[in-house]
């Protein structure tokens, strides 16, 4: 099964390599990693999209909190949680296809960042499936480069009971 | 004052009680050593070969339970001494290695003798560090030092440019360490023991399986009340040798691919698994999905990712051995009553039936080739009284010793679990001899084997460490020729070594005093002269070479399931002593 493991560590060099050593040294799977400073700048927060049974996944939790530079694991799947992605699509666009090309973009509330006389780049964000659906869409009109960032994902926050009681009384 | 990198180095190992340093200079550690020649405090023995000082500092540290520590130089010091981390690695040995490095103006640029250390060592480590900064230094070696001893061992690195070594800076030493990232676990959780407790009260079979962190944990004494309470038989890991008195009479001697019948037996027909400072290896678990399948499992283990890893177990404990034992002992004192002897007895009945149907076992005729059993028993009944420690290299020798010397307390087996690396016993057994000059330290090792890291000897002469080297020359790498023998129709592929060296004549080249056993009859006579003699020596027994070791599980099999002697078809080969000619071309018979 897919888990998203958010891990924080050590902001210093090295640290990133510890991590994928791990992982292809023990024969983990990674299926996309992303990796940018926090608020703290002497930590970075990763965001690990990786699968495995529970075996699996108990172990890859483990082995990463135990290397000295991971300050923090957190299994994402255990809670609740939002996951985001960013693609970058430049499309070809003959002249009688810009004007798909824009409906399409505004059907998923994507932006054009770039353009050319020939060529859209167009910036989408969204789960994966939306990242899937858009390219599926724009692939017709030919698509020149595609580039993904791997997904970022954050905990869902609780929703408090006074917050959620407040929240009723004023329906 | 302001002090040279280098200064600040030996300035910090005084501080962590640093007495020995296995070491080799080159090129970019010169300063460093510049700096060990004109100090006192810190012995240099300086080896022939990285690896061999790698592997001092494992001895050293296995026999002190301090770390061992080695200095070596760039590019090949590094890449020799990894297969010494690596091993470290694998046994959990408290290690810390100092690397020299390439001026920081150099690094990536393909320097002379430059290596990617911290690379190249990343996945043998526990840590590493490259200091790029003399400021940084003396705060590197203390945190070094302290990942490398504490929670679970293991080697550390610390990578040292030539111009961090030069440049100079204040010296402060810091007084602690504090690491976000790593928080070992010492102390058990509280409800885990309780669950343990009553697991233990409740079983009928139970079966004690340790390993080698009840003896970096210090923890044989927590260990022998544990099991004299409850009466609990002891299995123990290769690593594990010595934790446990091996003639106490709840010991059942090591389990695993080449462990006694009852040990292996005991575990597997056991209904309580109580698994202590070990990992549940394959060489002990054989085949993981038959792996005691009537057992509930304690697995108490500082390192979570032991846990798990490869048995499901039932109740987890991440703590210290030493912490949860005293812990567990406190609620069985309470809660243990009536007479634990009565009532294990019928456990007690089925164990002493395996252990007589089945000891440990091997044929030495009076008049026959000299059995490499026999030597390591005459050799244990020669010195047990003597309290010796004992180093080995990897094989069939290792076993046997694993099997007849019988350890009474830790921290005297020195041999290399995990990795299996054949050479490092005499090293090994070097650096334990560095840490203790006054005391016995012998070597068992394989003519295959000790020829890997044999330069060492002339590091064992030169800086007077006595230590003991009994070569059992089967001409063999016996352990090779045995699986050939087993499973490869006796075709034996590169195993059979020739015209080994005379190893009398070595051992006197490189200054040493050799010595030879040819005959059964003179096998006590040279032990003792060897034990009697002040300097290194070696002492070379000629033994038979075509001895298998038993009892064994074959690769993937189950515990239950041992080869225990030569199959019929392998003794009519053997007919005759190893002196008749052979029937197939390939079979060399020259004993």
């Amino acid at each position: 099964m897919e888990h998203i493991i958010a891990v924080t560590v050590e902001n210093k060099f090295g640290v990133l390599s510890r991590v994928a050593g791990l992982f292809s040294g023990r024969g983990f799977n990674i299926e996309s990693l992303s990796v940018a400073p926090t608020l703290d700048p002497s930590m970075s927060q990763m965001t690990l999209v990786t699968s495995g049974d529970d075996r699996i996944i108990e172990q890859i939790v483990k082995q990463l909190n135990k290397l000295i530079d991971v300050i923090k694991v957190v299994d994402l799947n255990e809670t609740e949680f939002v996951a985001r992605e960013t693609a970058l699509i430049k499309v070809h666009t003959k002249d009688e296809d810009r004007a798909e090309a824009l409906r399409i973009v505004d059907i998923f509330r994507a932006n054009v960042i770039d353009s050319s006389p020939s060529t859209y780049t167009i910036e989408v964000s969204g789960d994966p499936r939306k990242i899937e659906a858009i390219i599926n869409l724009l692939q017709p009109l030919g698509i020149k480069e595609l580039v993904r960032t791997g997904r970022v994902a954050v905990a869902r926050e609780p929703i408090r009971p006074a917050v959620a009681a407040k929240k009723s009384a004023r329906d | 004052m302001k002090l040279s990198g280098a200064e600040i180095l030996i300035e910090c190992l005084k501080r962590e009680g640093v007495k020995t340093l296995f070491a080799l200079p080159g090129g970019v550690v010169l300063k460093i050593f510049d700096v060990l020649h004109q100090q006192k405090e810190i012995e240099v023995i300086l080896a022939r070969h990285e690896q061999g000082a790698g592997h001092m500092a494992e001895g050293y540290a296995k026999a002190t339970g301090k770390a061992g520590v080695c200095l070596v130089t760039s590019g090949p010091g590094m890449t020799n001494v990894i297969t010494a981390l690596a091993d470290a690695y694998m046994d959990s040995v408290p290690m810390v290695c100092f690397s020299g490095q390439v001026p920081t103006s150099l690094i990536g640029n393909d320097a002379f003798q430059e290596a990617d250390n911290v690379g190249l060592s990343r996945p043998c480590t526990k840590y590493n560090f490259l200091v790029k900064d003399v400021n940084d230094l003396a705060r590197t070696i203390k945190e070094a030092f302290y990942i490398a001893t504490t929670g679970r061992p293991g080697p550390v690195l610390v990578d040292i440019p030539k111009d961090v070594s030069q440049n100079q800076t204040e010296f402060v030493y810091p007084s602690s360490v504090s690491i976000r990232g790593y928080n070992p676990t010492y102390e058990g959780n509280k409800w885990q023991i309780k669950q343990a407790a009553e697991a233990i009260a409740k079983a009928k079979k139970p079966v004690l399986y340790v390993g080698g962190g009840v003896v970096f944990s210090g923890a044989s004494q927590e260990l022998l009340e544990l099991a004299e309470m409850t009466q609990i038989p002891v299995d123990m890991t290769l690593m594990g040798l010595g934790a446990f008195p091996g003639e106490h009479p709840l010991s059942l001697g090591m389990l695993g691919m080449h462990g006694t019948y009852c040990a292996n037996m005991a575990i597997h027909y056991s209904d309580l698994v109580i698994a202590v400072g070990a990992r549940f290896d394959d060489r002990v678990t054989g085949k993981v999905s038959e792996f005691c399948p009537y057992a509930k499992i304690i697995h108490i283990d500082i390192d979570p990712t032991s846990i798990r890893k490869n048995i499901h177990v039932d109740i987890p404990i991440v703590g210290d051995c030493k912490a949860v034992l005293r812990e567990l002992n406190q609620l069985l004192r309470a809660t243990v009553n009536g007479d634990q002897k009565e009532l294990r007895k019928p456990w007690w009945d089925q164990i002493r039936q395996w252990q007589t149907t089945h000891p440990l076992t091997y044929h030495q005729e009076q008049d026959g080739p000299i059995k490499p059993q026999h030597v390591v028993k005459r050799l244990y009944e020669l010195t047990k009284d003597r309290d010796p420690i004992v180093s080995t290299d990897v094989g069939q020798h290792q076993m046997w010793a694993a099997q007849y010397f019988k350890l009474a307390k830790p921290n005297r087996w020195l041999t290399s679990g995990g990795l299996g690396t054949m050479g490092f016993g005499l090293p090994a057994a070097m650096g334990a001899q560095a840490a203790f000059r006054d005391r016995l330290v012998i070597c068992i090792a394989g003519d295959g084997s000790v020829q890997m890291n044999m330069q060492e000897m002339a590091t064992a002469v030169v800086s007077k460490l006595p230590v003991k080297v009994i070569v059992l020359n089967n001409r063999f790498h016996g352990m090779v020729r045995q699986w050939q023998d087993l499973f490869y129709n006796g075709r034996y592929a590169s195993s059979y070594l020739g015209n080994t060296p005379d190893f009398v004549k070595l051992a006197e080249a490189y200054g040493a005093v050799g010595l030879r056993a040819e005959r059964l009859a003179d096998l006590d006579g040279v032990l003792k002269a060897a034990l009697e003699t002040d300097g290194p020596v070696v002492v070379d027994v000629p033994t038979y070479p075509y001895e298998n070791c038993y009892p064994m599980i074959p690769a993937g099999g189950c515990n239950h399931e041992m080869i225990l002697e030569d199959p019929p078809e392998l003794k009519k080969k053997q007919k005759g002593g190893g002196k008749t000619v052979p029937e197939e071309k390939d079979t060399v018979l020259t004993a």
